[in-house]
């Protein structure tokens, strides 16, 4: 892990399936474990649903199908990261959350040319902590864009 | 700035309640209850909007209300009697009032003409006419903010009869911290009579001590006028209680010199107390005059630095000492409110949960952990009523708009009516109040418009000239009852059911109960005026009155007698932050039905169910063929259709009034849910109105009924590509 120095940012690292995703550690509010969700209807599949979270009402992303990759069927070890988006309020839902890391802004190497567009929406840069390659994520797009609605 | 914005609001908060207090003393004056309490009350309204607005810098207000207040004055002192005529200018001038502070908040203009000619409608009521208006406008530059000087010169005055009175004087900081002005006051004073006054300024402490926010000054006064102690003490009203006064009679043949020279010694002496303090104060020190200015600014200075304590100040001890008696209240940021509710909300949902893990556990009712679980759920349910209470406001707020309207309306349409309120501290929901006024708007144009004849025809009929309209909210069953009565013709039934074959709403042989014509009107594009009127013919009807009330869960009805008139009823949930509804289950979903939609629940029978072309089916109810709508496909919980045998079908009546059975697996059955939205963190889902959290923690959605309908009849386009998403 990197030494911590004044200009260090800290991030919280999660795992889903065999990759490693970091986000910024001040957009998340809590860490709590997964419950049923309630489907909504006319959603993305990376949408599990809504939860209550202390009388909110709460979308639940698939992180692991928002970013394309096999959605998990979700049991009690996955965890919900709670985290600030905007304006909005999600939870993400994950495998595991690995690790807070403290690294300085050089630390982090822009995101290689790879043809995956998951890659260009979210990833932000890599990291390369002992020998793991983390990605950084940025969260502004988890949630589906406003389509127009009809009327 | 922030702060002075801050201020600016109060004031305005301020002002919509004078203009109520103004509205509804006036009222009370046309009805010839012309008592001094009332027209003190009134004139006490257009003053401190005065007042306010001078603190403002806010010309155009400033400039009306002194002309008002003026006239007001000569109604006061009996100069001016409060006759018909007076009283519909005085209305008027009340209604340009309020357009004048709606117009200074929103900072656009009103019509000057307006103004100027009531202006001089007011100035040619005051006894002393265009003379009077003259002064007047000499006296209005007192009110702007410009260090003009004030000049206590009395040698000019002409000696005057009357009684001498000698007035001391000492402001306590709380008068300046409420925005009171000693300037103000003794220019007040000086219109009753021949002023003598002097400053001491004794009190006045080095500059380095000097509070800012202090008041120091005292003054001693000699007044001699031919009014009474009362006029003076009225001059005092709003400064009394923060201030030493005392009001002495005297002898009239006091030394007249002494006053005016005292003044002048004492500015002198203050002066020179300023001067001898080595701090430069430039501003000061280089006019002996703006003395008084000085204080104003000091005031002003001390709103801006503290505007919480003298908002706090103004609501809490003014409120407190102008009605003494009334209910006090306080003003709380509605967020605070709103989390309340739901934290209760959550509270309520978390002492089931917890009553419901207690019984699992085996715990009998009647053991001791469940009697004081019971207790819990009755405090927990008691916060509950408490706290919506809080939300609860008296539709007076709504109502007192209503008596403008009327007399706009009456002018126009050339009608005499007579509004009557009752029920107006029935309470109801904030979220209920804010959308009550448009309906109620056009309900009580459609009542002068529509209901009341002109006064010749009522006279010809046998009734009086002037039209009754009857506005009255009560509490019945859970709901707030709102009526709009008028005694006027009732509903022409032939003529609203020859429109309506007309413009082919219904067939021209159609048989219908009187009932049922008179619901015609809530048809879309029925419209009875014969010529389009300026009010009622905007191309919205009572459609859209009704749908509008439609949408906040409420119901509209209408009774006609011929001859007698006819009544709107309408009736409104207490809250929209709760909901009636049914729980049903749709593919192991939960979902909520709001019982408003609701006409009735069946079972289907074989016989009934019918195949309709592609995969639409209709059933057949009382011998009309209704679409039934699969809410599971609909949503696109499952992709095969329900055995409508096996399922319960819910009738349901859409916005535009065309009934559709949904299909969903089980009935749960009926409860009351708060309503929670899905936009706050998520987005609009097309067919869902918003969502709730039920007994056990798990969030349900609420159907929005006329979504799913529409979008069943466009079904192809729409169900696919999400079946094959969700696949």
């Amino acid at each position: 892990m990197i030494k911590h120095d004044n200009s260090s940012r800290e991030l919280i690292a999660f795992r889903i399936g065999e990759q490693e995703f970091c986000v910024d550690i001040m957009s998340v509010r809590e860490i709590r474990g997964w419950a049923p969700a309630t489907v909504l209807p006319k959603s993305p599949p990376y949408v599990r649903g809504v939860i209550n979270l202390r009388g909110a009402i709460l979308p639940i992303v698939d992180l692991a199908a928002r970013l394309g990759f096999q959605p998990p069927e979700p049991t009690v070890r996955h965890v919900i990261m709670v985290a600030q988006v905007g304006s909005q309020v999600v939870g993400l839902l994950v495998d595991a959350v690995s690790d807070i890391l403290s690294v300085t802004d050089d630390a982090i190497k822009p995101t290689p040319d790879v043809a995956s567009d998951m890659a260009k929406t979210f990833v932000r840069g890599v990291l390369a902590i002992e020998g793991r390659m983390i990605s950084l994520i940025a969260l502004d797009n988890v949630l589906p864009a406003l389509e127009p609605i009809a009327a | 700035m922030d702060a002075m914005a801050a201020v600016k609001q109060t004031f305005f908060q301020e002002c919509e309640e004078q203009l109520a207090e103004l509205e509804t003393g006036l009222l009370a004056m046309e009805r010839g209850e012309a008592e001094s309490d009332t027209v003190n009350a009134v004139f006490r309204a257009v003053h401190s909007i005065k007042g306010g607005a001078g603190a403002f810098s806010l010309g155009d207000l400033v400039q009306f209300a002194h002309v008002f207040e003026t006239t007001l004055d000569h109604v006061r002192n009996g100069a001016l009697e409060p006759t018909a005529d007076v009283m519909a200018v005085m209305l008027r001038a009340a209604d340009l009032l309020a357009d004048l502070v709606a117009a200074a908040r929103d900072g656009h203009a009103v019509d000057s003409g307006r103004s100027e000619v009531l202006v001089a409608e007011l100035t040619a009521l005051s006894p002393g006419g265009a003379d009077a208006s003259a002064e007047e406008e000499d006296d209005m530059s007192d009110f702007s903010f410009t260090p003009v000087s004030v000049a206590f010169d009395f040698s000019d005055t002409p000696a005057v009869a009357g009684r001498s009175y000698t007035i001391t004087f000492k402001p306590r900081p709380e008068l300046y911290a409420k925005g009171n002005e000693t300037a103000l006051v003794l220019r007040e004073l000086e219109r009753l009579g021949q002023l003598e006054t002097s400053c001491d300024a004794s009190g006045l402490p080095q500059l380095a001590e000097l509070d800012p926010e202090g008041a120091y000054l005292e003054w001693t006064m000699r007044l001699t006028t031919e009014k009474g102690e009362d006029a003076i003490r009225e001059v005092f009203e709003f400064v009394e209680w923060d201030s030493s006064l005392t009001i002495q009679a005297s002898d009239a043949d006091g030394d007249a010199d002494s006053g005016a020279g005292s003044t002048e010694d004492a500015f002198a002496a203050l002066l020179r107390s300023i001067q001898a303090d080595e701090t430069s104060l430039p501003a000061t020190t280089a006019d002996i005059i703006p003395l008084p200015l000085a204080e104003e600014r000091e005031a002003v200075a001390e709103i801006d630095a503290q505007p919480a304590k003298a908002v706090a100040a103004r609501n809490g001890e003014g409120g407190a000492n102008a009605n003494a008696g009334a209910p006090q209240t306080i003003r709380a940021d509605l967020e605070r409110v709103d989390r309340l509710i739901d934290l209760v909300g959550e509270l309520v949902i978390n002492q089931a949960m917890l009553s419901q893990r207690v019984m699992e556990a085996g715990h009998v009712p009647g053991s001791a952990v469940a009697l004081g679980l019971d207790e819990l759920e009755h405090l927990t349910r008691e916060i509950q009523d408490c706290v919506m209470a809080i939300r609860a406001q008296a539709v007076k707020s709504v109502f007192q708009r209503i008596p403008r309207l009327v007399r706009e309306v009456a002018g126009m349409t050339g009608k005499q009516v007579r509004l009557i309120t009752d029920g107006e501290g029935t309470e109801v929901d904030k979220t209920v109040i804010d959308r009550l006024n448009d309906p109620l708007t056009h309900m009580i144009r459609n009542a002068i418009d529509h209901g009341l004849e002109k006064p010749e025809v009522r006279v010809a009929a046998g009734k009086p000239a002037e039209g009754v309209v009857r506005l009255s909210a009560m509490h019945r069953s859970g709901r707030i009852v709102i009526e709009v009565a008028d005694d006027g013709a009732g509903i022409n039934r032939s003529r609203v059911k020859a429109i309506a074959a007309e413009k082919g709403l219904i067939a021209a042989d159609a048989v219908l109960s009187d009932e049922e014509i008179d619901n015609l009107i809530f048809l879309p594009g029925f419209s009875t005026a014969s010529e389009v009127s300026n009010i009622s013919g905007r191309g919205v009807g009572m459609d859209v009155v009704k749908r509008s009330i439609q949408s906040l869960g409420g119901r509209l009805s209408i009774t006609s007698r011929p001859g007698k008139g006819s009544t709107f009823t309408m009736s409104l949930p207490l809250t929209l932050a709760v909901l009636d509804g049914m729980v049903v289950t749709v593919a192991d979903q939960t979902l909520v039905v709001p019982l408003t939609a609701i006409i009735e629940t069946l079972q289907p029978k074989a016989a009934d169910v019918h195949g309709l072309g592609g995969g639409a089916r209709v059933i057949a109810i009382r011998d009309t063929f209704t679409p039934l709508i699969d809410v599971g496909r609909e949503l696109g919980f499952r992709t095969t259709a329900t055995d409508p045998l096996a399922a319960v079908a819910i009738l349901v009546e859409t916005e535009g009034g065309r009934r559709s059975a949904l299909l969903v697996d089980t009935i749960q059955g009926q409860r009351q849910v708060v309503i929670k939205s899905l936009e706050s963190n998520y987005r609009h889902v097309p067919g869902i109105a918003a969502a709730t959290i039920l007994g056990d923690g798990r969030v349900a959605l609420i159907i929005d009924v006329d979504t799913v309908i529409a979008n069943s009849q466009s079904d192809a386009t729409i169900l696919e590509p999400v079946l094959a998403a969700a696949g």
